[in-house]
């Protein structure tokens, strides 16, 4: 036999092992291994619930990208939405958190206050969202018309949907925010007081040192915001009763694909979809990976 | 823009004082609760969020306990795999997730939202497993010369020893089965076995123009979860600051 022969200790360390993490590795089989071969496999299926999977080879595929429109918008969208939240996220993030790193009373409550609307329920921010940018009695609206400028049709106009949808991805930053407070409150202040004995002001600082060292930090972000704006779902999915209007300017990728599987139950279809995405994500992080080694700096023990 | 932020928040609460009479404020609540069903929706939330954070916990400490404390062949490599899964969008595991449910006959009913949280979560079991690393090896190392077993060192020992990262979990699960909204709208149908974000959205479509009604709605869908928030505070910004640190 090619095994190497274990002895009593580690193989009784190798059933503990397994054992502890059994509900994990069953939960994986049958919730991520299984599926991820299965969607691949309706991939290349005219899966339609009630008449099930027949092959058809690349033709979802073909079908996608050589005819599907909407699918064209959808992955516009998508990139869109993504090239604008993500600089927003990371210069409003890092401004927030620095501003949450001074040392003032009260500092408790505004850090609070800046995670709060992270927790609330997406259906119920979504609806309040969907009052306050209502063009005629939102709140949005009366406040530029009391300034006297001209009122916004934030969702109902096509050209405004989708930083409409940015500036409510905003409101909801907390976590980020609170990722980077972390990683500033863990600059050594001593490199803060070299520098400064070095005659370096207060943006030469920020510069050469908040940035290097928050790097990592900013490296997590990035990645999480990217891969969170490639699922957004909920938020569009309620302020547009599902249907990624006005024509089709939210129509997101996740949308267009919710909307193929379960209201035309196209699923061997939407798993091309699914795939497709996979293959973007991984590229899209594989890619932040490969120029972090160039930014990223890991001090010490990072 | 910080402050706007904030906005919202107080606004939800605010809305009927400076949009609506003073009169209306209250009827606004009785009214929605006719309305919208929220008791039934509450009691089906609160089942499926107690059940889930129970097991996630549970499940989540032992498979974080054998990926940390028990140094076993190939321990690693099934760790990254672990990490690896964390990547995959949910997109790729939705539909066939959703088709097994199906051929089980479980849609329509709350086992789809509670039965997988028995299997743990990634991101739980990593940021747990974070944390049981950073208790000393020695202490379990003594008490398994005593002749302790792995799962007396894990229940008697470390167990204890976690309760803030285990809080945390806590929190963040019943968060996120609280304010969960694709799955339910996916795998529930019938209106008895609604839950509270999955009522409220088909709310909004029968009530559109009733402002009041919805705001009261959302009002009382949202209150809890910032009773938690406050109760809960430490937790969160521990529990944050344990992925994103060493993430």
């Amino acid at each position: 036999m090619g095994i190497v022969r274990l002895s009593p200790r580690v193989r009784r360390k190798l059933r503990n092992g397994l054992l502890f993490t059994s509900p994990w590795l069953l939960g994986t089989l049958i919730f991520t291994i299984y599926p991820i071969v299965a969607s691949l496999y309706y991939s290349f299926t005219d899966y339609s619930v009630l008449a099930s999977g027949r092959w058809v080879g690349l033709l979802n595929y073909r079908v996608m990208f050589l005819r599907d429109e909407r699918f064209y918008t959808a992955l516009k969208n998508t990139l869109v939405y993504a090239c604008l939240l993500v600089p927003m996220s990371l210069t409003l993030g890092i401004s927030i958190a620095a501003l949450l790193n001074l040392k003032l009373r009260g500092m408790g409550i505004y850090r609070a206050a800046i995670y709060l609307p992270t927790v609330i329920p997406a259906v119920a921010a979504s609806i309040v969202w969907l009052w306050l940018l209502d063009p005629q009695y939102g709140v949005a609206n009366d406040i530029l018309r009391r300034l006297g400028a001209p009122t916004i049709g934030w969702l109902s106009d096509p050209k405004w949907a989708k930083p409409s949808l940015v500036l409510i991805s905003t409101w909801g930053l907390g976590t980020t925010v609170i990722i980077y407070l972390a990683g500033l409150q863990d600059v050594p202040v001593s490199l803060y007081e070299a520098a400064e004995l070095d005659g370096a002001g207060v943006l030469r600082r920020f510069r050469h040192v908040t940035l290097p060292m928050l790097s990592p930090t900013i490296f997590f972000n990035l990645v999480m915001t990217l891969i969170g704006a490639f699922g957004y779902f909920t938020t569009v999915f309620v302020l547009t009763r599902g249907q990624g209007g006005p024509v089709d300017s939210t129509l997101v990728y996740s949308l267009l694909l919710y909307n193929n599987a379960f209201v035309y139950y196209k699923m061997g279809y939407a798993s091309a979809m699914a795939w497709i995405l996979f293959i973007m994500v991984s590229l899209v992080t594989y890619l932040v990976f490969r120029s972090s080694g160039r930014w990223v700096y890991y001090g010490g023990g990072g | 823009m910080a402050t706007t932020s904030l906005m919202p928040v107080e606004q939800i609460l605010e809305v009927p004082l400076t949009w609506v009479p003073r009169r209306y404020i209250w009827s606004n609540y009785p009214a929605a609760l006719i309305y919208f069903p929220f008791f039934l929706f509450l009691r089906n939330t609160m089942i499926i969020c107690v059940f889930t954070v129970v097991a996630t916990v549970a499940s989540c400490a032992l498979v974080a306990y054998g990926f940390s404390r028990i140094s076993w062949p190939g321990r690693n490599l099934v760790f990254a795999i672990l990490i690896a899964t964390m990547m995959i969008p949910y997109h790729v595991t939705l539909i066939p997730t959703f088709l097994i449910y199906k051929w089980l006959r479980w849609l329509d009913t709350l086992k789809p939202l509670t039965i997988p949280a028995l299997t743990g979560s990634a991101f739980y079991i990593f940021l747990l497993r974070q944390f049981f690393m950073t208790i000393p090896n020695d202490l379990s190392e003594m008490a398994e010369m005593d002749g302790a077993g792995d799962f007396r060192v894990f229940w008697n020992m470390i167990l204890p020893l976690s309760k803030p990262a285990l809080s945390a979990v806590a929190v963040f699960t019943f968060l996120g089965s609280w304010n969960d909204f694709l799955w339910p709208l996916l795998v529930l149908n019938s209106e008895d076995k609604y839950t509270l974000s999955l009522g409220l959205y088909r709310y909004i479509g029968r009530y559109s123009a009733q402002w009041g009604l919805l705001m009261a709605a959302c009002t009382m869908v949202t209150v809890p979860v910032i009773v938690l928030f406050f109760v809960a505070q430490r937790y969160f910004v521990q529990g944050i600051t344990l992925t994103g640190i060493k993430g």
